[in-house]
């Protein structure tokens, strides 16, 4: 599984993987908001932590079709299906190798670009570990979506269809977490509930993209 | 004499012409029946007014919304563990008439929502849940057109309606969780205590039963249609393969 990941990394970091895309996308997403809604300060602190939230959430939704389409394109994903490895760890180190090229970016990213939003201060440790435990739901949920779509042509637009409704879950408690600590309230209900779905994601979601997976090859 | 004995598409097909214009004469009786009683032969309300009316379409479309959806997971769940087509046409068949439900209800409740709350739209959770529910209709429904060998399609939309039900479930306490809201709690239950004024309740019943058979009719309509289609599908390619062969 070690070997999956790294070799997923590699490709990632390679030619045209795209690593640096998810995170050049943040950026982008965070430096047009102020020009949609306006520059006033106390607008933007409002809207701080909602906005950073959704351009993860966007981000990460960018590089899901990836997760299975060049192994589908060079026809190495029936050999990954029947490979000693289990199809399920299969699925979970595609997961933690998108985790670590777009989640784990953004979750060391969204403090640096908060500041351009003028998020309140007491919002950065709330909001850091908000993506630290939604990212990887949010890998993966759109595991899941990925295998679903796998093979499609304009895969792309059906997978954010089908993938954005099951991020909401972690988009409002994420977001709150941060409005809340940002407003100097306790905020660990939110995270409390964001660790719960992180943990029942990685608990089931290996299982279900696995089963769409075999669904798909046959 | 099971149940199962309406996955064979002929029977069910069978069984159902002749039950099928009775389920339309009866949803028709119970829905014209209970909206003209509702509408014109019930005092308005003492607080809301005449708008108070529209209860009875936007109640009823509400609640076959959201049953929509668990007849869809029910057929889902069939059609993976049985692997009956019917159960999968069904399912597929039950989407677009579980989506127009979620519309009507969002409508209605928006034109309920303008005179009484002053706004066409809130934030609301029970209004946010539908709004959800309705994105997990449109993306069940595109995955559907979306995949051409129609047993991998049953198979994904099904595994969809599941994982969709659970995050739906989730949804619906989250978004509790991130606004108290307008929309009243439950008035409707079977404890007659918290219903809504008996002179309301008889005719919301009646629209209630009418929308139920009206789900059932379109649902059953739509299926035979779903199968035909397969057959004719199935048709097609024998011609072709006979054509191929010679």
């Amino acid at each position: 599984m070690k070997a999956l990941i790294l070799r997923d990394l590699r490709l990632a970091i390679r030619a045209g993987g795209g690593f640096g895309l998810g995170l050049a996308f943040f950026l982008i997403v965070i430096v047009l908001v102020p020009f949609g809604v306006g520059p006033e300060a106390a607008v933007l602190r409002r809207i701080a932590p909602g906005i950073l939230w959704v351009a993860a959430l966007l981000a990460a939704l960018l590089s899901l079709d990836r997760i299975f389409a060049l192994d589908h394109e060079d026809g190495s994903l029936p050999l990954l299906a029947t490979a000693p490895l289990p199809l399920e760890s299969v699925a979970l180190a595609k997961a933690i190798a998108h985790w670590i090229t777009t989640g784990l970016p953004l979750t060391l990213a969204a403090p640096g670009l908060g500041f351009l939003l003028n998020l309140s201060p007491a919002a950065y440790p709330w909001l850091f570990g908000g993506l630290a435990l939604g990212t990887p739901a949010l890998s993966l949920i759109g595991t899941f979506g990925a295998a679903l779509t796998v093979g499609l042509r304009r895969g792309g637009l059906l997978l954010s269809l089908l993938v954005l409704p099951l991020y909401v879950p972690i988009l409002i408690f994420g977001a709150e977490a941060a409005r809340r600590g940002g407003d100097g309230l306790e905020a660990t209900v939110p995270l409390v509930f964001l660790g719960g779905i992180a943990l029942g994601t990685l608990a089931l979601m290996p299982f279900a993209a696995a089963l769409v997976l075999r669904i798909n090859l046959r | 004499m099971s149940i199962w004995e309406y996955a064979n598409p002929k029977k069910f097909v069978e069984t159902t012409t002749p039950l099928l214009p009775w389920t339309f004469g009866l949803a028709g009786l119970c829905l014209v029946g209970g909206l003209i009683w509702g509408f014109f032969f019930t005092p308005d309300d003492y607080r809301q007014g005449a708008t108070v009316k529209i209860i009875y379409l936007h109640v009823p479309s509400a609640l076959m919304a959201i049953n929509a959806w668990l007849m869809m997971l029910v057929a889902s769940l069939i059609w993976l563990v049985r692997r009956h087509h019917v159960s999968a046409l069904a399912a597929r068949a039950a989407a677009p008439v579980g989506v127009t439900m979620t519309l009507v209800a969002l409508v209605t409740g928006a034109i309920w929502g303008q005179p009484m709350w002053g706004t066409w739209w809130a934030w609301d959770p029970r209004l946010t849940s539908f709004l959800i529910l309705f994105l997990f209709y449109l993306g069940y429904m595109a995955l559907w057109e979306a995949i051409a060998d129609p047993d991998t399609a049953a198979d994904l939309t099904s595994v969809l309606c599941i994982v969709g039900s659970v995050f739906a479930l989730l949804s619906r306490y989250a978004v509790n969780f991130w606004n108290q809201g307008l929309h009243q709690g439950a008035s409707l239950s079977l404890d007659a205590e918290k219903n809504v004024a008996d002179i309301f309740y008889y005719p919301l019943l009646a629209c209630i039963a009418g929308f139920v058979l009206l789900f059932i009719a379109l649902v059953l309509m739509r299926t035979r249609t779903e199968i035909r289609v397969r057959r004719i599908r199935a048709l097609e390619l024998r011609a072709r393969r006979a054509e191929a062969r010679t």
